[in-house]
C-alpha cells in the first residue's frame, strides 16, 4: 500500500468521527440525566395533597400498586404540551397517575388544572423541592413508573408524547401487570 | 464658586440617587446566589470548591457554584446543610450521585467506562507524536543519504 495514503485514512477516521458524534447526538437527548434510580427503590415521601395541605400522601398509600409519577408545574411550558396527551391517554394506561406539583404556588397549581382539566388520580405538592432532589428531578416534566414493590422501572425526561406512551409505557405496564399475575 | 455652591445640593442629592441605584444593581447582582451563612471563611472556601466541582442540571455548562437556576439554589442550601452536619465532600457527592447519577459530578470517577475519557486525549497525543516521530525520522534518513551540498550562499535548501 502506497505510505502517502497513511494521512488521508487518519483523516477518513476523524471525518467517520466527527459523522458518528454527529449522527450519535441528533438520535439520542444529550441534556438527558441518566436516573441511578432505575431498579432501585423509589425514595419514601409523604407530601401534602394539593388544595388540602392538612392531609398528606406518599408512598405507604401507593405501595402495592404500580403507579406513574408525573411531575409538573404551572410555570413549565412543556407541561402544556403534555397535558392534553395526559388527558387523553391517563385513564387507558391502567396504572395509579399521581401529579406531582413540583416548585409551584398550590393556588397557581389549583387554577392551571381547573383551566385545562386534571388527568390525574391523586395530586400531590412538592413546594419546597425535597422529594423532587430525592427523586433525581431536573426539572418538569419529568415521568416515573414506579412498580408495586416501589422499584422504579422507568423515568422519561421531557413531555410524554403517543408515540412514548406507545413504545415505552404500555409495553412495560403490560409486563407488570404479567408479573402481578 | 457661586455657581458650584449653588449646584452642591442637587449634586449632593443626584450622588444620593446613584448611590441607591449602585446598592440596587448589587442586590440585584446577588439575588442570584443566595447568601448562606458560614461560620468562617474556611468553610466558605471549602463549600465554594466543592460546588465549583458539580454540574448545575438545568443549565447544563454551569457549576452549581455558578448557576442561578432554581433547582440549583436548592441543592446549595443541601449541599450546605449536609456539610454544617459535618458530612465530607466524598459523602455529599456520593449523596448527589445515587440521586442524579455521576453526571452531576465534573470530574467523572476512573472506572473501566471512563478510562478511554481520562486517557483518549492522551493515546491521541501520542499517537501524534509517533506519527511525527517517524516522519521526521524517515526524513532525516532521506536527507542523510544525500551528500550535503556547500551552498556558496548558505540558505536552506528545501
Amino acid at each position: 500500500m502506497n505510505a502517502r495514503l497513511i494521512p488521508f485514512l487518519g483523516f477518513l477516521l476523524l471525518l467517520a468521527l466527527l459523522g458518528f458524534g454527529v449522527w450519535w447526538s441528533g438520535t439520542h437527548d444529550m441534556r438527558a440525566v441518566p436516573s441511578p434510580l432505575i431498579g432501585k427503590p423509589a425514595p419514601a415521601f409523604s407530601l401534602p395533597l394539593l388544595g388540602q395541605p392538612q392531609a398528606t400522601f406518599g408512598s405507604r398509600e401507593l405501595a402495592g400498586k404500580p403507579y406513574l409519577l408525573n411531575v409538573f408545574a404551572s410555570w413549565c411550558i412543556a407541561c402544556r404540551d403534555e397535558h392534553p396527551i395526559l388527558m387523553r391517554e391517563g385513564k387507558r394506561l391502567g396504572v395509579t397517575l399521581v401529579g406531582f406539583n413540583y416548585k409551584d404556588e398550590p393556588a397557581d397549581a389549583t387554577r392551571w388544572l381547573a383551566q385545562f382539566g386534571n388527568p390525574y388520580d391523586v395530586v400531590i405538592a412538592d413546594r419546597p423541592g425535597d422529594v423532587a432532589i430525592d427523586f433525581g428531578v431536573t426539572g418538569a416534566p419529568e415521568t416515573f413508573l414506579v412498580d408495586a414493590q416501589g422499584i422504579v422501572r422507568y423515568k422519561y425526561i421531557s413531555p410524554i408524547t403517543p408515540e412514548v406512551i406507545a413504545t415505552e409505557l404500555l409495553p412495560r405496564i403490560a409486563a407488570l401487570q404479567k408479573e402481578a399475575r | 464658586m457661586m455657581n458650584a455652591r449653588r449646584a452642591s445640593p442637587r449634586l449632593r442629592r443626584l450622588a444620593a440617587v446613584a448611590g441607591v441605584l449602585f446598592a440596587l444593581v448589587h442586590v440585584v447582582a446577588l439575588a442570584g446566589v443566595d447568601p448562606l451563612p458560614f461560620r468562617d471563611r474556611a468553610e466558605e472556601q471549602r463549600f465554594q470548591n466543592l460546588t465549583r466541582q458539580l454540574r448545575c442540571l438545568v443549565c447544563q455548562n454551569e457549576s452549581l457554584n455558578d448557576s442561578s437556576a432554581p433547582l440549583a439554589a436548592d441543592l446549595r442550601r443541601d449541599v450546605f446543610e449536609q456539610m454544617q452536619a459535618g458530612r465530607s465532600d466524598d459523602e455529599i457527592k456520593a449523596w448527589l450521585t445515587a440521586r442524579y447519577s455521576e453526571f452531576v459530578l465534573y470530574d467523572p470517577p476512573l472506572r473501566g467506562g471512563t478510562w478511554m475519557l481520562w486517557f483518549g486525549p492522551l493515546l491521541a497525543l501520542a499517537a501524534g507524536g509517533a506519527a511525527v516521530f517517524v516522519v521526521v525520522r524517515r526524513r532525516a534518513e532521506r536527507v542523510a543519504a544525500v551528500p550535503v551540498r556547500n551552498d556558496a550562499d548558505g540558505e536552506d535548501d528545501w
